[in-house]
């Protein structure tokens, strides 16, 4: 009676998710989204209270309870900039409780697992761990604990390949021989080792598609739990979140033009390798401009393109930027956002941080649908941006980024760059949009250059 | 048993189907938001937990158990809450001035 009801709790849970992340697609919508996913998910706790294997809560309600105390601390005091960090963390809380309860199952069982536990369980375990570990190593790159820039040494590929190789060996040898613990703890070791590696030569750059990588995992591990405990909701739930970080990472891999499969067999730090040298050598012709020289331009311009990347997050200039676009907009000008879908460290990270500073959604555009209309654009300011404007991906065969989708802004009559300096973007490639002649160099940071353009502009 | 395990594989697929079909249609304006959500909802790994730390088996599997409760109730917690937050400030017409 009491397992039926516990289906039937299932059951109701796993059409809520489906009907939340179906709302999630449209911005009217998604907070009832949000809300029926929630609802699901208490359900499905509920329900799970009352299995009959439960004997005693304390442990249950202590770890509900620390549990909540820190989710909700996070969720209300992390500043919006810190998204990514969030997200790669709670990726590394998923993958860690994924395989804690593969573990327990293995322990509580031990040699008595029959093949179609200990697959699962072996799955369970090495996607749960190596999401943790990865999803720690992103989070540090993040939040610039570790350095952002990528980490190579030789026969980096190799070795990580081979270190695979041995894991997936240990994990088969174990299938046929559950009886020895050790090749588990040994297989389980070696997991949180590949996390590791596997984000080291990653660069800042490429974290979205590690991000929706790691994303895609956790929800397999949580799916392959399932398979351990025959429980319903957990496949679904899993699926559904792997589903999502799947389709999320190939979308962004062929925004930056590089083959899923170069990006799920560790290449991430590839393009990266070409990288330092000859940064400075586009600084002999570039033009400089004042603040007055930007407003001037700003003042004169019938049609604005703003196009933020990840050093107005940086900078924390959105608020003031919101600010400019609503003086140019009481002068009859029309302002309009364009995202790069890379733009930032994780999807939809711009996005995010345009609405934080108030600035309504139906003005903010994706790279297909604004890319022509730069060549009828008076003005582009480009905030922190770097190589997703670079005009070499469309014209330089050589250029590493060559090939991938980037917006036109050298197509408009001025471009006014925002930029801390002279330097080379994540990519490490030189960006000859800066030299161009209809291009205004603006250096320092962009929150005070725009609140300077503010008053500027006022007065 | 067998017939048990083709079952799950089915539930499997048929949600990673549907899955891929509804995630396809979310615009990239709402990909953080659709992510953090996901990310709350992967923290379904709390009901295979909560047994694990409810059911006294042995005290290893209690403790993993309970470390497990609490960091998947982090993810869903603070997953749908940040998620509701950020989805408050998504806003079409032009809001008041901050």
């Amino acid at each position: 009676m009491s397992t039926a009801l516990i289906q039937l709790t299932y059951f109701f849970a796993s059409a809520l998710f489906i009907l939340g992340l179906k709302d999630l697609g449209s911005p009217e919508t998604a907070r009832r989204g949000n809300l029926f996913a929630a609802a699901g998910m208490f359900l499905a706790i509920v329900g799970t209270l009352a299995h009959r294997d439960i004997i005693s809560y304390e442990w249950i309600v202590t770890g509900m309870i620390i549990g909540s105390a820190i989710g909700a601390a996070m969720a209300i005091f992390m500043p919006m900039t810190a998204m990514p960090e969030r997200i790669a963390l709670s990726h590394a809380f998923g993958g860690l409780a994924a395989a804690f309860v593969g573990i327990s199952e293995y322990y509580r069982h031990g040699a008595e697992m029959e093949l179609l536990k200990t697959v699962p369980v072996g799955f369970e375990v090495i996607f749960g761990a190596l999401t943790f570990t990865g999803s720690l190593m992103a989070f540090g790159k993040l939040s610039g604990y570790i350095t952002q820039v990528p980490v190579t040494y030789k026969f980096q590929n190799q070795s990580n390949i081979s270190l695979f190789a041995v894991t997936l060996a240990l994990y088969v040898a174990w299938l046929f021989t559950p009886s020895y613990p050790v090749l588990f703890y040994i297989m389980l070791g070696l997991a949180f080792l590949i996390g590791v590696l596997m984000v080291l030569p990653i660069g800042g750059a490429d974290m979205p598609v590690v991000i929706c990588l790691l994303n895609s995992y956790a929800g397999l591990a949580a799916s392959a739990t399932g398979f351990v405990l025959s429980n319903n909701i957990l496949i679904i739930a899993g699926s559904l979140d792997g589903a999502s970080g799947l389709i999320l990472s190939i979308m962004m891999s062929k925004a930056m033009n590089r083959s899923f499969t170069n990006v799920l067999f560790g290449a991430f730090g590839s393009v990266a390798e070409t990288v330092p040298g000859a940064a400075a050598s586009a600084t002999g012709s570039v033009n400089e401009g004042t603040i007055d020289d930007a407003v001037t331009v700003l003042r004169n311009a019938q049609r604005v393109i703003v196009v933020p990347g990840y050093g107005m997050a940086v900078s924390q200039a959105q608020h003031a930027l919101r600010e400019l676009a609503d003086l140019l907009d009481s002068d009859g000008v029309t302002v309009k956002y364009a995202i790069h879908p890379v733009a930032g460290r994780m999807p939809g990270h711009m996005n995010v941080l345009l609405a934080e500073a108030n600035v309504a959604y139906d003005h903010i555009f994706d790279l297909e649908d604004i890319n022509d209309e730069f060549s009828k654009t008076d003005a582009v300011i480009v905030i922190g941006a770097n190589d997703v404007v670079n005009p070499a991906a469309k014209t330089n065969p050589s250029s590493p980024i060559y090939g991938m989708p980037v917006l036109n802004v050298e197509e408009a009559r001025t471009v006014i760059v925002l930029k801390r300096s002279m330097s080379a973007g994540f990519a490490g490639i030189d960006n000859e949009l800066f030299a161009l002649p209809n291009t205004m160099m603006v250096f320092g940071d962009a929150k005070q250059t725009v609140t300077k353009m503010v008053q500027a502009l006022k007065s | 048993m067998q017939a048990e395990l083709l079952f799950a594989f089915y539930i499997f697929m048929l949600a990673a189907f549907l899955g891929f079909q509804i995630i396809s249609k979310v615009p990239p304006l709402l990909h953080t938001p659709l992510m953090s959500a996901t990310n709350a909802i992967s923290g379904i790994s709390l009901v295979g937990s909560l047994v694990a730390a409810g059911a006294h088996y042995n005290p290893v599997s209690t403790a993993l158990g309970f470390i497990a409760v609490t960091a998947a109730t982090i993810n869903v917690v603070g997953g749908f809450m940040i998620t509701d937050r950020m989805l408050k400030m998504f806003k079409k017409k032009e809001g008041k001035k901050p």
